[in-house]
């Protein structure tokens, strides 16, 4: 609870003597490339690769001639967009830019560079850390949107060249009984994710004590800390809107 | 000139600085000295606010810092220039971003007037066509010359260093001593020197206060230093042979 509470005042510090629009705007665009742009490729292969999978799986699954070959499409779908496009890829985007930030900022935090923003009178949390929230708030709906489109052309891809379902079927499945609540839904994960990894990870690393060492254990503290509240997050949103 | 009243200081029940008072002038090279493990950091960064003491008050010529709200401590702040013990240079930007860096986010300046002052800077501390070079790319005396640079690129009233020779050859530690000086003279500031480094006592030192074990036990300037009659000052510092052989003769 007392490291929920510095949590709150962490973040609660943000928003205090802020620098001028134009500081956070040159910062946020650093970061958008740093966080966002970055991590496309990664974020693309991994999701491709888990909707050809899923593909695959669901295919094999998928015994029954009385199931049409579409379903297959329809499973994948839901799949990619409900879950592996927002959960599984915030769980690579906390490993890739979670852990990152938590090194970055514990670095200057024990190279004494926090403390120089401090003696300028610079309010170091909301100068290093406010822009990568909110670049992370901006990228990350744009990276799960990229998945969930890699996701479904993975196993369009795959379904078609391992002739597990024809293009036309795959398409149809696509489109049949689609609601489009699973999008808005998927972009609300998405928002809530991408504040939880970035704010964890910040935390973490803003916080670091003593050396290299420690820079390295907050970093494994920001990915192990997101990952869990990742997850938690997606049971209570899940609980909150889909019932 | 900053003033300190009855600063002191605990961590987990261990009392790192007790009840240390006194002045440092405006003009001078003041320096705090002691063995290491003493307290003089925690001191430095009591004083500029980077720790908050448990008791005492810390006076900018007479504004006080310590009770003062977050908006008038960030404006004192504004008149502060520091150089950390490594540098502590912002490892993303280049020379000529790092030292424009408090210009870029305290003032108003236009970027040709920013360059022409992040150039003075540089030239003043005799680094001159480095500016696009990375912290990783210059020496350990340069990056201390380019943290200068930056302490004194907002024109400040007072300056802090800590440990500004620490893992320096002799001759390079000479150099920073006497910019340190130099500086401190020319644009008439209030300087704050933390070392353990002899060299810098008998080059620089104005006005010398000495830590131990958290206390201060004597104050004075380099001339007094064979004479001070404080037998763990003496030990300080006779502990070294060239001193020690100095005084024997």
């Amino acid at each position: 609870m007392k490291e929920f509470g510095r949590y709150v005042m962490f973040i609660g510090s943000l928003f205090v003597r802020r620098e001028s629009f134009k500081t956070y705007y040159k910062l946020v665009l650093e970061e958008s490339i740093q966080i966002g742009i970055k991590s496309i490729l990664l974020i693309a292969l991994v999701s491709a690769f888990m909707g050809a999978v899923t593909t695959v799986q669901t295919a094999f699954n998928l015994v029954s001639p009385f199931v049409p070959r579409f379903v297959i499409s329809q499973v994948v779908r839901e799949m990619v967009i409900l879950e592996l496009a927002p959960t599984i890829m915030a769980i690579i985007y906390a490993g890739k830019v979670g852990s990152s930030m938590a090194g970055g900022l514990g670095t200057m935090r024990i190279t004494e560079q926090i403390d120089a923003l401090e003696v300028m009178g610079i309010n170091s949390a909301s100068y290093l850390v406010l822009p990568k929230i909110i670049a992370s708030l901006l990228m990350y709906p744009l990276l799960v949107i990229v998945a969930g489109f890699c996701g479904l052309l993975g196993g369009y891809l795959v379904g078609s060249i391992g002739n597990l379902i024809t293009p036309y079927d795959y398409i149809y499945g696509i489109r049949s009984s689609f609601n489009e609540f699973t999008i808005t839904f998927a972009l609300i994960k998405s928002f809530v994710f991408a504040f939880m990894i970035s704010s964890i990870s910040s935390f973490k690393g803003y916080y670091t004590q003593g050396g290299a060492l420690e820079v390295g254990i907050a970093s494994t503290a920001a990915v192990t800390s997101s990952v869990i509240a990742v997850l938690i997050g997606d049971y209570f949103l899940a609980e909150l809107l889909l019932k | 000139m900053i003033e300190i009243q009855n600063i002191s200081k605990t961590f987990a029940d261990k009392i790192i600085i007790s009840d240390i008072h006194g002045t440092f002038e405006k003009g001078k090279t003041n320096l705090i000295i002691g063995a290491s493990g003493t307290g003089k950091s925690v001191l430095l960064k009591c004083i500029v606010g980077l720790v908050q003491p448990d008791t005492g008050s810390v006076y900018y010529d007479g504004r006080d810092f310590t009770q003062a709200d977050k908006e008038i401590k960030a404006e004192i702040r504004r008149e502060i220039g520091m150089l950390f013990q490594g540098g502590a240079l912002f490892d993303s930007k280049n020379v000529e971003q790092n030292v424009m860096f408090p210009l870029d986010i305290l003032t108003k300046m236009h970027e040709g007037e920013k360059l022409d002052r992040v150039n003075f800077c540089l030239k003043r501390v005799g680094l001159e066509n480095i500016n696009k070079k990375m912290p990783s790319e210059i020496s350990g005396g340069m990056k201390k010359r380019v943290g200068i640079a930056r302490a004194i690129v907002n024109n400040p009233n007072y300056l802090f260093c800590d440990e500004p020779n620490s893992g320096l050859d002799p001759q390079t530690s000479i150099l920073i001593d006497e910019l340190i000086q130099e500086i401190t003279q020319e644009f008439d500031i209030t300087t704050l020197v933390v070392t353990h480094d002899m060299n810098s006592v008998l080059g620089i030192g104005e006005k010398i206060m000495f830590l131990f074990k958290g206390c201060k036990l004597w104050e004075g300037s380099r001339e007094d230093i064979t004479h001070s009659g404080v037998k763990e000052f003496d030990a300080f510092v006779f502990a070294n042979k060239v001193m020690s052989a100095l005084r024997d003769k």
